[in-house]
């Protein structure tokens, strides 16, 4: 019933990546979320991403927790293996599998429920130790799956379906993402195709803790008057601080937005980035000023989006514990084991 | 009161030491004990401490026994009592004819002591206030000075503790000669104001052979090192925290790639045991070796990814160094009482692999074994130790390797096999074992990914809630623990001399306690077959064990016959055949309680049903 494949032919003419790829191959099994719920449009977003950063789908590994969002893996990177693990622990599944290959692209699914309610402690430890991944949060401050319960991102004095009001201060995770030392943050909209896509494909070439934060409507249970992740309330409090394009050292994208300055930052890999300012003095290397641009905004009732911080030169947990540059899961026993000398000079020193 | 032929014996006597916590005594208790080694008689040291720092009463008692016994005995032969809150306690603990040594620098009225007893009186503080200035080395050196005694009282070989002292500070030379200097101070008012020696004395002997002193946690943690280990995630806890400790320094020293320096391993204190499982369960998912060590409560904490990791059938190893219950004070005291906890945890129907093992040497090879079981058998597995044998110094066998030993990784389908067209399915048992084959991500651009669930899915993981899938599913899982049965450690059986009626089953640390109570249980007549148990699932031996004799105890650390329950359940025994001996007050289990309990059952089947109770 809900993990409906999807047809296998596609277009003899459908555009192909650098390794031959057509977005087909990106995909997954067809969605089985509410028709137009926002968590599908970043699905379309992340295959998107991968497809023009030529990415081999199998290279990928997608972890999430449990929820709507965390059921979305399943949609896109068909070739991936996933991991579907329970409820608000996806980042230490996730910070363990990237310790066991530090060569594999880390993609971590969560919601709001899933990361700033059950699972707050893991985001922050994940995001303070600099887990070389990108951790998406798919945010509409609702438990969509138990029907219609607040999460604690939902903003104070918002009303839920049942008419309920909101009491609680909410969480603003991207806000503490930058305090907690996350090396890129970002925060986007699910309808907002232009701005995703890039800020996605940003988040995956960043080597370090990758955050963003994509409010995504909820359609069955917060996208009434009176919820503030509805689409129309996001459009109307949308503050965008820059336009972002990411420019592959193998593909450049074609820039389609309003044109505006542009800075190009190049990432540790040597693909670059290049951030379009709409707000003409925002500067996203600056931890601090971010924070209180954030929470400036926030204080007004507005949403901003963009890339909120990125830090220049970061290095990732790997490099924090100066493991060797192949994966610990490719060591054999002639790399890990001792043997029998090492042990009898041990017990020597024991007795 | 009444006198007592004061005790008089050769290297077979337990001598206690009962201190404040934080005073420093620790490393000289131990270096008295690592002497005693030294000349050559066994030795076994247990630390009894409390939940603190600084300030409340703590003991180590070092048993002699030149017969090799090294399990708890019970009693104390020669009592150094150095905490006067604990004085009064300490003194009555004392066997009758036994000595106890305190600090007379203060006169205490006669009524303080007893009359059965030796006592031993040496004014440490007048000494140390006479010596030293410093107050810090007023407290250090006083451990250093009572020990100096001892060497003259017990007949120690005083350059034996001089060269302990000499490696306890090796590289910071400028201590040891004052240290010296403590001892000699000791020992020469010992020598010219006791009388020397007492009846308890140690002589030099040749028992302990190539055997090595070692903690359980640095044995096991070295095992995850031989074993193969390459991520480790941890919280701190009592008493496991050295496991992990311990997995530092071995990967510090062994594990470095000796041209870029660069670590072949990765540890993470993790904020809290949830987050440490889920690591582990991570990079088991994506093939590394990988552990968490822990306690009762963090084994708690753990349950629903212990859960996940069954069903998704991920490899993973937890070593639990089991403790008494919950949040502080008992939490130091050793118990075998995660059993149960453990062997079923989680929700759903789940079991569990679980190892026993019953000494440091044990807790090395079942350490890097557990490594070969996680990944043959895709599941959590669990190495049971407890604050007994974790914690405290044990003579053990030296630890071994055999260099030809490969790993066993399981089954791992390769992008080779995959490539030439290898049916795979995740959950698809192909040979009878319950086993699945699984694939590394990352392996192939097209064939072998799969997506990793709890249990909606079918044998390719497919995403389904029908019924006969999961029970399809259910019922291989039952098969894979079937398949755990004959490879986890076997049961090893002790025969009594003479045929029997009855057992005895036991595991872990009541090993060294239970061998001694049957030669307190045999010379009145009784014999008993032993099995030792050092895994569950059980194997088919258990149960004839179990059939072969009228009825069974059951050995073990905790109230509720933890282990009794789930032989009862699994081997589907009559309850009545498995009788429980429990000891479950925080200390390490004794040969004396053992034997006593053992007895009085025994004693009361020989009565006829005409005997009068007086």
């Amino acid at each position: 019933m809900t993990y409906l494949a999807k047809p296998k032919f596609h277009h003899p003419d459908l555009p192909k990546n650098e390794l031959g790829y057509t977005h087909r191959d990106y995909e997954g099994t067809v969605s089985t979320l509410c028709a137009g719920c926002g968590h599908d449009s970043i699905t379309a977003a992340i295959i998107q991403s991968c497809f023009e950063l030529s990415i081999e789908p199998h290279r990928v590994a997608k972890i999430s927790g449990i929820g709507c969002s965390s059921k979305t893996p399943t949609y896109f990177l068909g070739n991936s293996h996933g991991f579907n693990s329970v409820h608000g622990r996806m980042p230490s599944v996730l910070t363990g599998a990237n310790l066991a290959n530090r060569d594999l692209i880390y993609l971590g699914v969560s919601g709001d429920g899933d990361s700033a309610s059950i699972g707050l402690g893991q985001f922050a430890h994940s995001l303070r130790r600099g887990v070389n991944m990108t951790y998406i949060v798919e945010n509409n401050g609702v438990y969509g799956l138990t029907k219609g319960q607040f999460s604690a991102t939902a903003d104070r004095g918002s009303k839920s379906k049942r008419g309920v009001i909101n009491t609680d201060n909410s969480i603003d995770l991207a806000a503490m993402a930058l305090q907690l030392g996350a090396s890129f943050v970002a925060r986007s909209f699910s309808g907002d195709k232009q701005q995703l896509v890039p800020i996605i494909s940003a988040a995956i070439m960043h080597k370090g803790a990758a955050f963003i934060d994509i409010i995504s409507p909820c359609v069955a249970f917060n996208n009434h008057a009176g919820s503030t992740k509805s689409f129309d309330f996001v459009r109307e409090h949308n503050e965008a601080v820059n336009r972002l394009d990411f420019i592959s050292s193998r593909m450049p994208i074609e820039v389609k937005y309003d044109p505006g300055t542009i800075e190009v930052v190049e990432q540790h890999d040597g693909s670059k980035i290049a951030l379009r300012k709409l707000a003409a003095d925002y500067e996203p290397h600056d931890r601090a000023a971010a924070l209180g641009f954030l929470q400036h905004h926030a204080a007004k009732g507005q949403i901003v989006t963009g890339l909120l911080y990125m830090e220049k030169a970061s290095e990732d947990l790997h490099g924090h514990l100066h493991t060797v540059d192949v994966p610990l899961n490719t060591l054999n026993a002639k790399e890990l084991c001792p043997g029998q000398a090492a042990l009898d000079k041990y017990n020597a020193s024991l007795r | 009161m009444s006198t007592a032929t004061p005790i008089s014996r050769v290297n077979d006597f337990v001598v206690r030491f009962a201190n404040v916590n934080g005073s420093g005594s620790a490393s000289a208790n131990e270096m008295f004990a690592r002497a005693v080694m030294r000349m050559g008689i066994p030795v076994a040291p247990r630390n009894i401490f409390p939940s603190n720092i600084q300030g409340l009463p703590t003991w180590y008692e070092v048993r002699v026994s030149e017969a090799g016994h090294l399990g708890a005995r019970g009693g104390t032969d020669l009592m150094v009592a150095m905490n006067p809150q604990t004085f009064e306690k300490d003194i009555a603990a004392i066997e009758p004819g036994g000595y106890l040594f305190y600090d007379s620098t203060k006169t205490l009225p006669a009524s303080k002591f007893r009359q059965d007893i030796g006592v031993i009186g040496v004014p440490l503080t007048a000494i140390c206030n006479r010596e030293y200035t410093d107050p810090r080395q007023r407290q250090l050196f006083k451990n250093i000075i009572y020990i100096g005694a001892l060497t003259a009282l017990l007949e120690m070989d005083v350059k034996i503790v001089e060269q302990l002292i000499g490696e306890q500070y090796k590289g910071k030379d400028k201590l040891i000669e004052p240290n010296i200097k403590a001892l000699h101070t000791g020992r020469d008012y010992a020598t010219l104001n006791l009388e020397c020696p007492l009846g308890l004395r140690l002589k030099k002997s040749d028992k302990v052979g190539n055997r090595i002193f070692i903690e359980g946690n640095a044995a096991a943690a070295l095992g995850a090192v031989y074993g193969g280990a390459s991520v480790c995630a941890w919280y701190p806890i009592t008493p496991s925290s050295g496991l992990a400790d311990a997995f530092t320094r071995h990967c510090e020293k062994l594990r470095v790639d000796p041209v870029t320096k660069r670590a072949k391993y990765a540890i993470i204190q993790a904020e809290d045991e949830l987050a440490s499982i889920g690591i582990v369960i991570g990079a088991g998912w994506n093939g590394a070796r990988a552990f968490t060590a822990t306690s009762g409560p963090g084994i708690s904490l753990m349950q629903e990814f212990i859960g996940l990791a069954y069903f998704s059938e991920i490899p993973a190893v937890l070593f639990d160094v089991q403790r008494a219950g919950p949040s502080t004070g008992m939490p130091t005291r050793t118990q075998q009482c995660d059993i149960t906890s453990c062997a079923y945890a989680s929700h759903g129907d789940t079991k569990h692999v679980l190892l026993f093992p019953e000494d440091p040497a044990e807790c090395f090879e079942f350490g890097a074994q557990a490594f070969d079981l996680a990944d043959r058998l895709q599941t959590p597995i669990f190495v049971m130790l407890d604050l007994d044998i974790g914690m405290n110094h044990h003579l053990s066998q030296p630890l071994a390797w055999d260099d030809k030993r490969a790993y066993d990784r399981g089954k791992v389908m390769t992008a080779e096999e995959l490539e030439a067209g290898k049916d795979f399915g995740r959950y698809l048992d192909v040979d009878g074992d319950g086993i699945p084959y699984r694939t590394y991500p990352g392996t192939h651009p097209t064939k072998g990914s799969f997506f990793t669930r709890g249990t909606s899915r079918d044998r390719y993981a497919k995403y389904t809630e029908e019924g006969a899938p999961y029970v399809d599913n259910m019922q291989r899982l039952v098969r894979k623990f079937d398949t755990a049965k004959d490879l986890v450690p076997r049961p090893l059986i002790a025969n009594a001399a003479k045929p029997t009626k009855y057992g005895v089953i036991y595991y872990g640390s009541t090993a060294p306690a239970m061998d001694e109570a049957i030669h307190m249980i045999e010379p009145r007549g009784h014999a008993l077959d032993r099995m030792r148990i050092r895994a569950f699932p059980f194997h088919s031996s258990v149960n004839s064990f179990v059939a072969d004799h009228d009825f069974v105890f059951v050995v073990e650390q905790n109230r509720d016959a933890q282990l009794r329950s789930l032989v009862v359940n699994e081997c589907g025994i009559d309850p009545v055949r498995l009788v429980p001996i429990l000891h479950y007050d925080g200390t390490p289990i004794t040969a004396r309680f053992i034997a006593k309990a053992i007895n009085d059952h025994l004693e009361a089947l020989k009565v006829t049903p005409m005997k009068v109770t007086s």
